[in-house]
């Protein structure tokens, strides 16, 4: 039997990550896998004949060091550089405003001063979230266990802060804990961008536009890149997939051992020092280092178990806000459905339907009090315009994020389900006016269904609340944000430690690199 | 009496509609225990202190012949307010193993042990006895209030935890002729109960259980029964001791005989975790004298992470230890010298022993200091006498604690006296 150095619990692409940099450090790794096949939500799936999608269907974090670290370029990676991906704020009046570039290097359908106003919010924005960036790759601080290092780390942070000059500076400090609502309204008119503006920074997270902090969310989009371009999207060639699959050659190039279907049903503990798996099959694996990029809850209440952990730990661990507000529409269409005022190149972009910061504040009045937006917004994109093999000839696929959509639906989802996408068809039917009728096959993934297909609990894609109470030194929990955890020999790399989720690959890198320091 | 003066708060009329019965504990602002009819016919010092929130007596007659009565003929004291917990399920063993420092495996059915438990950072929330009344059901009684804890630490556990502190009655029946008692009572087969057992007695149509513990280093026996059977055991032992010098006593009277038996009072001793609000005054088992609980090879538990740790980096910062001081002064929470010069901790309870005929202390020391540096330590006593202090500066020794052992504690048949 061989026998590993690391097991990585999880094959999302996180999982894919630690596993692939842990081998490249000579490692023996093996990687177990629940599911059939890899990737977990960045997977390509069919989901109709004929018809293909990732839950994940936008490119915007993958973040350089993975890119770089894995030599993904080498196994196959196309980062689509040239071709970043547009966004459209649409509009009922068929007058849509198009975002160019990475976030708006251009906007058209604005007026002049609006443009340039944008030009100016542009710049702070992605200034400010540029300080932050450097935060993602780093471990969080240890506050009591500082080593000079990360010391002298941190001081550059501050130090980049100071290059801002007095003026941006305190600029920085006074917006980092606002509202993405005010933000908006202090440089925009335009409703469709500041209706723009409101989705992005909440997509994802349990908040309105209104709600304090909800600044946070769209730093933390804007820390994402392409190609040395931040802010920039693009829909991956063969989808989301395709990343994926290029995350596993670069990991079975180092000598991963892959093994799917095979869900752990427990991470083995001996006097607080975690020794191995046992699959759901029984089957006993023993290691030195345990990996875990799953959801840190299940990681500590169902896998470790709570006999293991201490009390207050467990309490800290349950304590984690993980409820998603956040449900994905795939349609299979006859043909491509054609958006008001959208060109062609608009329908290979990202379209987003939150006509104002109002309209998104009022879809999330009522996620607060269990019950989904009667009038939702989203963000679409038709993947099989860029990649015309995940749809039969002339059909189309579209890919929906929809909020908000509370995980816990006072109503219950298998009634609600029917009724929430009946309202989704409405509100595409005034942006797209006779989609309804091409639509071959549709289908929602409330986040009740996300939980069950991708073991996510609660539906969340971030696996907890993205917010500045999880963040950083407090994400997942204290007592496991710096990968290491208290059992000995366990690490997290998924998306519920730092930085967040999205398809970066920060979290299992970061991750490796810790284990690596600690000689895990 | 002025014409203004207010009801007293019981007599006010209440807005009953906006509050359950439960919300008006604060009207009442020192409960009674079941017991307490025959503690007030008894009580003559009307010397009442506060146990958690509930009205007890520190004294009732004479504080010095209620030490005696402990140490010669029997004594009976009110334990109600003492906190108690019923713990029962499948998993209640492995709970209590995670939730305290030993090993719970050990403990038999109809035994009981003295135990601890700590927080994540090993730092001791409570110490109490744990009853193992059968295999799958326990009692925890402590000093202080658990169940958020207790019922926290339940998650991944088949057990229910339930407070049962008003539920249950308690007395503490302790000195030489208390199992003289408790056969007179009619208890038959008590003579059988070993130090640390407990058995189930029939008792007015119900049932008491009397287990061979206490807080006095005496010869003596605990017994818990529901809080409707209290006042009949209480008359049932009364009537049987009448002759074997049964007397009621008060807290000050067994804090003297807790004291010489070396046994620690939670936040009198030492602070508990959640009670203490400076950060250095938080404690480790090892630095209370719980070491001995603290069992690394059985297992996870609460603290048990950090406690190894501390153990194997030697980061212990404190140690308690028995003091016998020259003279005859009690050095009640006086200062601790090395070479009369540097501060090094604190005298936290002290008494002149009428059985050891010494005078003896209990203290926290900063370590080394009473763990691998015990010679030149003084104890700088302040004697108030005639509203002057007379500041006498004692030699103080370590001692190994308890301070008394007496062999009919756990003498099997115990004796008749």
């Amino acid at each position: 039997m061989t026998s590993f150095d690391a097991i990585v619990i999880g094959g999302g692409h996180n999982g894919l990550t630690a596993a692939a940099t842990l081998a490249k450090s000579g490692r023996k790794v093996l990687l177990l896998e629940a599911a059939g096949e890899l990737g977990g939500a960045a997977r390509t799936e069919e989901f109709a004949p004929g018809f293909r999608v990732s839950t994940a269907h936008l490119l915007n974090r993958l973040h350089p060091e993975v890119v770089r670290t894995l030599e993904l370029e080498k196994h196959g990676l196309v980062l689509p550089k040239g071709q970043l991906a547009p966004s459209i704020a649409l509009s009922r009046d068929g007058k849509p405003l198009t975002l160019h570039g990475a976030y708006g290097e251009s906007l058209s359908g604005a007026s002049a001063p609006e443009a340039a106003a944008w030009q100016e919010l542009r710049a702070q924005l992605l200034r400010y979230a540029g300080i932050l960036k450097p935060l993602l790759t780093r471990r969080p601080p240890d506050l009591g266990n500082m080593s000079l290092m990360e010391i002298s780390a941190f001081a550059m942070t501050g130090l980049s802060l100071r290059r801002l000059g007095k003026e941006d500076m305190r600029d920085f400090l006074r917006m980092l804990l606002m509202n993405v609502s005010d933000v908006a309204d202090e440089h925009q008119e335009d409703d469709r961008l500041k209706g723009l503006l409101a989705f992005d920074a909440t997509l994802g997270s349990h908040l309105g536009p209104r709600s304090p902090t909800s600044l946070l969310g769209l730093y933390y989009r804007l820390a994402g890149e392409i190609g040395a371009q931040p802010g920039a999207q693009a829909l991956p060639a063969g989808g989301m997939g395709a990343v994926v699959a290029a995350i596993e050659r670069a990991a079975k190039a180092a000598g991963v051992s892959i093994r799917t279907e095979a869900p752990v049903a427990k991470i083995l503990v001996e006097k607080g020092r975690s020794v191995g798996v046992v699959l759901a099959s029984g089957e006993e694996i023993r290691a030195r280092t345990v990996v875990s990029g799953i959801n840190p809850r299940s990681t500590f209440l169902d896998l470790v178990g709570t006999r293991e952990i201490d009390t207050g730990f467990v309490r800290r661990i349950k304590n984690i806000r993980m409820k998603g507000d956040a449900a994905k529409l795939h349609l299979a269409l006859d043909r491509p459905p054609e958006f008001l005022g959208v060109d062609a190149a608009g329908h290979r972009g990202r379209l987003v339907i939150a006509p104002s910061a109002d309209h998104v504040e009022r879809a999330f009045n009522p996620a607060k009090y269990g019950e989904f937006s009667p009038e939702p917004v989203m963000e679409i994109t038709l993947p099989s315009l860029a990649d015309p093999t995940l749809a039969p000839d002339g059909a189309c696929v579209v890919s929906a994020v929809v909020q908000y959509a509370p995980y816990a639906l006072k109503e219950g989802w298998e009634a609600g389900k029917p009724k929430f996408l009946a309202a989704i068809m409405a509100r595409l039917e005034l942006f797209a006016p006779g989609v309804g009728k091409l639509v071959r096959h549709a289908e929602l993934l409330t986040p009740a269904d996300i939980e069950a297909r991708y073991r996510m609990p609660g539906g969340h894609w971030h696996h907890g609340e993205l917010q500045a109470d999880q963040m950083l030194m407090s994400r997942p929990a204290l007592g496991a944000a710096g990968y290491d955890t208290p059992v000995d020999g366990l690490f997290l790399c998924g998306a519920g430690s730092h930085p967040g989720g999205g398809i970066s690959g920060v979290p299992g890198l970061n991750a490796a690199r810790r284990i690596i320091e600690m000689r895990g | 009496m002025s014409k203004t003066a207010a009801k007293p708060l019981a007599e006010q009329a209440i807005v009953q509609a906006a509050h359950s019965p439960a919300q008006l504990h604060f009207r009442t602002l020192r409960v009674d225990t079941p017991f307490q009819p025959r503690i007030d016919a008894l009580m003559k010092t009307n010397d009442w202190y506060d146990w958690g929130g509930y009205r007890a007596p520190a004294s009732l007659w004479d504080e010095e012949l209620e030490y005696f009565a402990i140490r010669s003929q029997a004594a009976l004291f009110d334990i109600s307010p003492m906190v108690k917990y019923r713990i029962e399920g499948p998993d209640a063993e492995s709970f209590l193993n995670r939730l305290t420092l030993r090993d719970v495996a050990k403990l038999k059915p109809g035994r009981v042990h003295y135990t601890a438990w700590c927080d994540d950072a090993g730092h001791v929330l409570d110490d109490g006895t744990l009853f193992r009344l059968t295999e799958t059901r326990f009692r925890l009684c402590c000093q202080e209030r658990h169940l958020p804890w207790l019922l926290d630490s339940a998650i991944g556990f088949n057990v229910t935890v339930t407070e049962e502190t008003e539920a249950i009655a308690a007395l503490a029946l302790q000195g030489p002729t208390s199992f003289a008692i408790l056969r007179e009572a009619g208890f038959a087969g008590v003579e059988r109960l070993k130090i640390f057992d407990l058995a189930e007695f029939p008792h007015d149509g119900g049932s008491v259980v009397i287990s061979r513990t206490g807080f006095t280093g005496d010869l003596g026996y605990e017994l818990f029964v529901p809080a409707d059977l209290a006042l009949s055991l209480w008359d049932r032992l009364w009537q049987a001791g009448e002759l074997r010098g049964i007397r009621a006593i008060g807290y000050t009277a067994l804090n003297r005989a807790r004291l010489e038996a070396g046994l620690i009072v939670a936040n009198a001793d030492f602070v508990t975790a959640e009670h203490a609000i400076r950060a250095d005054r938080l404690r480790m088992p090892d630095e209370i004298g719980l070491g001995f609980m603290v069992d690394l090879e059985k297992g996870h538990f609460n603290g048990r992470r950090v406690i190894a740790q501390a153990r194997s980096k030697d980061t212990l910062q404190h140690v308690l230890v028995g003091l016998e001081i020259e003279g005859n002064i009690p050095a009640e929470h006086a200062i601790v010298y090395h070479r009369q010069k540097k501060e090094v901790g604190l005298v936290s309870a002290a008494i002149w022993s009428p059985m050891a005929k010494r005078n003896i202390a209990l203290a926290s020391l900063q370590r080394p200091y009473g763990d691998t540096a015990t010679d030149d330590l003084w104890v700088e006593i302040y004697a108030m006498r005639e509203l002057k202090y007379e500041r006498l500066m004692k030699r103080a020794k370590v001692v190994a604690r308890p301070f008394i052992k007496l062999d009919r504690r756990t003498a099997s048949p115990p004796a008749e006296f």
